[in-house]
């Protein structure tokens, strides 16, 4: 295995509400008013190798978007450190936070959101190579057909605006945007989540083919298993900002060892699955705001014990490449006098 | 067996600045008692406008302008007013997507389910809560009582979706339509809610018509199975049929793009083009643009072929094998 080039490094990130004035006052009588900290990230690590597609995986909640922003540099961390080739991706300064780097891009999710409607979509790709000087001005309009020749549209398109194109070629003047930093790393969340069935599977193969020719290392963040799965080396689970399981990706759909992972594989409905057969996870997520002690996971949990009401299980091997973080794996669920000291 | 809800050649027309646009376009289905239909499409293909063809739902420029809605015999587009009123939330319901579209942000759960009884039910408010906590409990909601008193913004999204459902079951109506009822929900409260219907379909005997784009979600829930495209139905079947051995190239397609049915990493077959704008649909078969069967004959009108009671809108339908 070679070197990782991307390291996220015990991550943490936290968003702080503070009260309003009415609630400081309510609160100087009830005891109330204090800041609302959500814990979207708790302790994250991963490394990243050159080439390598990281599938992210989790319900809405579990911080797999906050780590992907994280990754790509809109948000510093709260704890911890994302480091590209040993250099950080983004430092906070008085309340602001400063990219370093233009060679981790994202990819959002909504291309109708993600475009400026008043833009034409060739300045919208120019606006970043120009702004950095990764390209010569006199050669931008020339790779602005040839980046949207490379995402499967015509070149000429690049004095179109946003809303003549459809939601497909949107996600695809999206991608090209991403590529026109030159990027080594892309963080895709959610790319194909709004698309149609039929269109997702061309966006898809265009991913593919960009990946294999570009040789682009990749954040993948979805909630769509069959997806990820089809597109990416190694997937990480995530639950109320947490890692639980870290596997290779057939490694991971063979056997999930989290009871987790293993619950979010028994509910989604798959083609020619046979009628009635949901084997639902009981139970609600719970709130970032006040997680649960212990095993984020064990209110749900068919298997939990005394101890995953109060040790947080660490991520822990499980055979070759793979981690999990469960007590079952670790020793059992039930308290022990060694486990406490 | 009676069909519950018998759709027969329903038709929708919008008026917009490019000229009428046909939505759904001689759409005609049945759903017997206690079975659940899956009426699958991708954006645009005229499935929601559908359901609300059904329920009566289309406001101006829209239009249905043709077509039969049968449920207990009676023609739901003859009906006046005000006997749609009386039909609507009681023989009729509908859940919708967003499950804030149906709940009132200012009143107490409990208040607004009474309401939705006593509309059509003469009985006490106390009473009335009653059958609302009830309904509460039918769709495996915990402690029932409290989320009564609960405004919907106190419930997470599973909760509320589980609420509209609740009041879309009060009047033990016949015929139950959601649109793209669990895709706002997470998977594994998605897997709760499923279960839920597919046992409500069961034991109440309502026939159900599940709206949506997610073909896995059908293919695991539905008995029967139609498809829509381009406002059309382009093939129908039980859901065995139309899974396991699709024979419109559309829905062949459909399934074939499904990553979970390909080797991991491998190029998935695609449907070439995008989603037809109704204002500008080809002659003949809508699909014909982008369809790999296609050849002169398909820029007339489709013939509708029948074998086992499926059936498919197709000039080049593919064999059975």
């Amino acid at each position: 295995m070679t070197d990782p080039i991307l390291k996220i490094d015990h991550v943490s990130k936290r968003f702080t509400r503070m009260p309003g004035l009415a609630e400081r006052w309510v609160g100087k009588l009830t005891g109330g008013g204090k800041p609302v900290v959500v814990h979207a990230l708790s302790d994250v690590s991963l490394e990243v190798t050159k080439r390598e597609v990281l599938g992210i995986v989790g319900e809405s909640g579990c911080g797999k978007s906050t780590l992907g922003r994280v990754v790509a540099g809109i948000y510093a961390p709260s704890d911890g450190s994302v480091t590209l080739h040993g250099k950080p991706i983004a430092r906070e300064h008085g309340g602001n936070v400063d990219k370093l780097t233009t060679q981790v891009q994202m990819i959002h999710q909504d291309p109708f959101a993600s475009l400026n409607p008043r833009m034409k979509v060739g300045e919208t790709l120019a606006e970043g190579p120009r702004h950095h000087k990764i390209i010569p001005a006199n050669q931008v309009r020339e790779r602005m057909r040839e980046l949207l020749e490379k995402v499967g549209l015509e070149g000429a398109y690049a004095d179109r605006l946003p809303h003549q194109f459809s939601g497909g070629q949107r996600q695809r003047v999206a991608i090209a945007r991403a590529l026109a930093m030159e990027p080594e790393v892309l963080v895709l969340d959610e790319a194909v989540a709004s698309l149609d069935v039929s269109i997702q599977a061309q966006v898809l193969n265009l991913f593919m083919d960009l990946r294999r020719d570009l040789g682009l290392t990749a954040l993948f963040i979805s909630h769509d298993l069959s997806v990820v799965r089809h597109v990416c080396d190694r997937v990480a689970i995530m639950y109320l900002g947490r890692l639980v399981e870290l596997a290779p990706a057939d490694e991971l759909y063979a056997e999930p060892k989290h009871p987790y992972t293993q619950a979010l594989f028994a509910s989604v409905p798959t083609v020619g699955t046979g009628k009635g057969r949901f084997e639902a996870i009981k139970g609600e997520i719970p709130s970032p705001i006040d997680p649960p002690p212990g095993c984020a996971f064990h209110p749900r949990c068919p298997f939990a014990g005394p101890r995953c009401r109060a040790e947080v299980p660490r991520l822990t091997g499980a055979g070759t490449a793979r981690t999990v973080a469960c007590h079952l794996n670790d020793g059992g669920v039930e308290m022990k006098t060694e486990a406490a000291a | 067996m009676t069909a519950a809800l018998e759709v027969r050649g329903l038709t929708t027309r919008f008026e917009t600045r490019g000229g009428d646009v046909t939505a759904v376009n001689n759409v005609s289905f049945s759903v017997e008692k206690g079975r659940i239909l899956g009426l699958v499409g991708e954006s645009g293909s005229g499935k929601s406008v559908t359901g609300f063809s059904i329920l009566g739902l289309i406001d101006p420029p829209g239009e249905v302008c043709a077509g039969e809605v049968l449920v207990d015999g009676n023609d739901l587009r003859k009906l006046s007013d005000e006997d749609m009123r009386k039909m609507r939330g009681n023989r009729v319901a509908m859940v919708f997507q967003d499950p804030m579209m149906t709940l009132n942000p200012v009143l107490r759960v409990g208040d607004q389910m009474a309401m939705a009884v006593r509309v059509h039910r003469k009985m006490s408010k106390a009473e009335a809560w009653e059958e609302s906590r009830k309904a509460l409990d039918t769709v495996g909601i915990p402690s029932p009582e409290e989320r009564l008193r609960a405004y919907p913004h106190q419930l997470s999204g599973g909760m509320r979706q589980r609420v509209a459902i609740a009041m879309a079951l009060l009047h033990s109506p016949a015929v139950i339509i959601a649109d793209e009822a669990t895709t706002a929900l997470d998977v594994s409260i998605q897997g709760q809610i499923l279960a839920e219907v597919r046992d409500l379909a069961d034991r109440t005997g309502a026939a159900i018509v599940w709206i949506t784009h997610d073909l896995a979600v059908v293919s695991s829930l539905a008995d029967d199975i139609c498809v829509m495209y381009a406002g059309r139905i382009v093939e129908r079947g039980t859901a065995e049929q139309v899974i396991g051995q699709p024979r419109h190239p559309y829905t062949k397609g459909l399934l074939d793009s499904i990553p979970a049915r390909h080797e991991p990493g491998t190029p998935l077959p695609q449907i070439p083009g995008s989603t037809p704008q109704l204002s500008r649909l080809p002659s003949g078969c809508p699909f014909r643009p982008r369809c790999p069967r296609a050849t002169e004959v398909c820029a007339t009108e489709p013939p509708v072929v029948t074998v086992d009671g499926q059936t498919v809108l197709c000039h080049h339908p593919l064999e059975r094998t």
